[in-house]
């Protein structure tokens, strides 16, 4: 486990070590803004609250968090330092999880540097800080998940560009499960139950509950066991692939 | 002590290796050779358990690599071939980062990074990102990862490959330095650097193994151990010479009134060819009694087991 803090340090720095860390906050802050107060009309809507802030997170982050994720593993891969990673005396959890941490803190600090957001919300009127409290919760919650499935993909691509489409079309499955463009697909066929399942699996309808200050242990197990479940798939693709 | 069991690597198409068995004990240098492809990385990354075999096993000082890997990465050194590193990182960085995972903290981590980075000669450019390294500095900077924590047994990867003269010479005085007391295994495609380092030489072909024994021992297999060349200032009598007991053949060389007498296996004609160049009253500008020529040895082994 201490090897874990190691890795995680390691990735993370390595994060701010090119420009691609500040280029990308500062292309977040931008469009969160931009998404804000034009597409989400925060003025016009005249109510103190993020929620136009807030819904428009799971399309920022389709293209924004398989960004950050696509070097992960393609990039130790392409240069051969998977060998030198794998060879040292970690267990796979550790690299995985490491990794894994080290973006999503990442992540993180991004979400955090929109805290004007918050600052200029106070001063206009008075919002429900406990709600946009568990919106930022979700947030990143849901930035995990996207990560999660990044790095499954980075870890099955070599080339970063094709990690990050792919990370681009799975996540966005996931987004879009909840909708009929996926349901209807299903509804001629398929039970009701199996149509429950899918619709449970968009990020959408349990962001949406999280980010309406509603928090339900389901909707966090959720994200929690999806995170789980794509970095356990990372783990074997990394097993299957690393030579390659 | 490293043991290699009946190690078998196979990919969709082909056997990379097949089958290979050996011991490497404390205190060996052993060099790992065999052409391009011939299966010396694929044995390798397996040792370190960054492959898994497809068959048998490998353990490294009693721990086997499959079941103990942790327990056995930790007593291994090792460089990868091409020196992978890190390129974003400084050199410190990338050292101090090894030495985390190594399990040093603190002033005993800083230590370990500065000697090793003192054995490789890389203090100068601590500093420096390693992406903005020449290839030497590169390989040298994979060498001080893989020696950092003074590991029982060194595995190395092509360690000289890309390096200039001097720092091959430098590489192998290094080597020679760490491998008392130690394992270390190196592979390699060039032959000088078995005689020069290695106490015991392993020629592997088609992923089998071909040969094993000291250098002096594979020289020995070559139809040139115990040759005898003469340069006359006139031209010398290849019949006279070809006669003398225990000569196998005499072979003309390029360079004027030179022939190169070949010896039986086991037999020692210096002598006797002496005694006919004093006997005929030769002029002889040199003479010269052959130990063997290795890289011979090396092609009939791998080429008769590619067949």
């Amino acid at each position: 486990m201490k090897q874990l803090s190691v890795i995680f340090k390691r990735e993370l720095g390595s994060y701010f070590a090119t420009p691609l860390a500040y280029v990308f906050i500062v292309i977040f802050l931008v469009l969160s803004g931009v998404f804000t107060f034009y597409l989400g009309g925060f003025f016009e809507r005249n109510q103190a609250d993020l929620s136009p802030f807030f819904n428009f997170h799971p399309w920022l982050y389709l293209f924004l968090v398989p960004a950050i994720a696509m070097r992960l593993w393609a990039e130790e891969r392409k240069s051969g330092s998977i060998e030198l990673l794998m060879t040292l005396p970690i267990t796979r959890f550790e690299a995985v999880t490491g990794k894994f941490l080290a973006a999503w803190v990442f992540a993180g600090i991004a979400l955090l540097l929109t805290f004007p957001m918050i600052i200029a919300v106070n001063y206009l009127g008075q919002p429900d800080n406990g709600a946009i409290f568990t919106g930022y919760l979700g947030s990143w919650l849901m930035a995990g998940g996207f990560l999660a499935i990044g790095s499954c993909m980075s870890a099955l691509a070599k080339n970063q560009v094709i990690a990050f489409i792919l990370a681009v079309v799975v996540s966005f499955l996931f987004i879009v499960s909840g909708f009929p463009l996926v349901l209807d697909a299903f509804s001629a066929w398929a039970p009701q139950l199996v149509l429950d399942a899918i619709a449970s699996l968009s990020f959408l309808t349990r962001f949406e509950a999280i980010s309406k200050g509603v928090i339900d242990l389901r909707d966090l197990l959720y994200f929690v066991t999806l995170i789980a479940a794509w970095l356990a798939a990372t783990a074997v693709v990394v097993d299957l692939k690393k030579a390659d | 002590m490293i043991e290699i069991t009946n190690l078998t690597k196979r990919f969709a198409q082909h056997t990379a290796v097949d089958n290979l068995s050996f011991r490497v004990e404390r205190g060996e240098v052993l060099g790992f050779l065999g052409p391009n492809g011939a299966g010396k990385s694929t044995t390798m990354k397996m040792l370190t358990g960054f492959l898994a075999p497809t068959s048998g096993s490998a353990s490294v000082l009693g721990f086997d690599i499959q079941k103990q890997t942790l327990k056995a990465q930790q007593q291994i050194g090792y460089l990868p071939e091409g020196a992978p590193c890190y390129g974003d990182m400084t050199v410190r960085g990338f050292l101090e980062f090894i030495a985390e995972i190594r399990g040093f903290r603190g002033a005993e981590k800083r230590e370990k990074v500065i000697s090793a980075a003192a054995k490789v000669e890389l203090g100068a450019v601590l500093e420096q990102s390693i992406e903005t390294l020449s290839k030497g500095f590169k390989r040298r900077v994979g060498l001080a990862q893989a020696i950092l924590h003074d590991p029982q047994v060194l595995i190395l990867d092509e360690p000289t490959d890309g390096l200039d003269p001097n720092q091959k010479h430098q590489v192998r005085e290094l080597i020679q330095g760490l491998a008392k007391d130690k394992i270390v295994i190196i592979s390699t495609h060039i032959l000088e650097e078995v005689s020069a380092v290695c106490t015991r030489a392993v020629i592997i072909a088609g992923g089998k193994l071909v040969a094993d024994g000291t250098p002096f021992e594979l020289e020995s297999r070559s139809r040139y151990h115990q040759a005898v060349t003469l340069v006359g200032a006139d031209a010398l009598d290849e019949a006279a010479l070809a006669a003398l007991p225990g000569v196998a053949g005499v072979e003309r060389n390029e360079r004027e009134h030179s022939l190169t007498v070949l010896a039986q296996p086991g037999a020692v004609i210096f002598s006797a060819v002496n005694e006919l160049i004093r006997e005929r009253g030769w002029s002889i500008k040199e003479l010269d009694v052959e130990r063997g020529r290795l890289d011979e040895v090396f092609r009939t082994l791998t080429r008769g087991a590619a067949q």
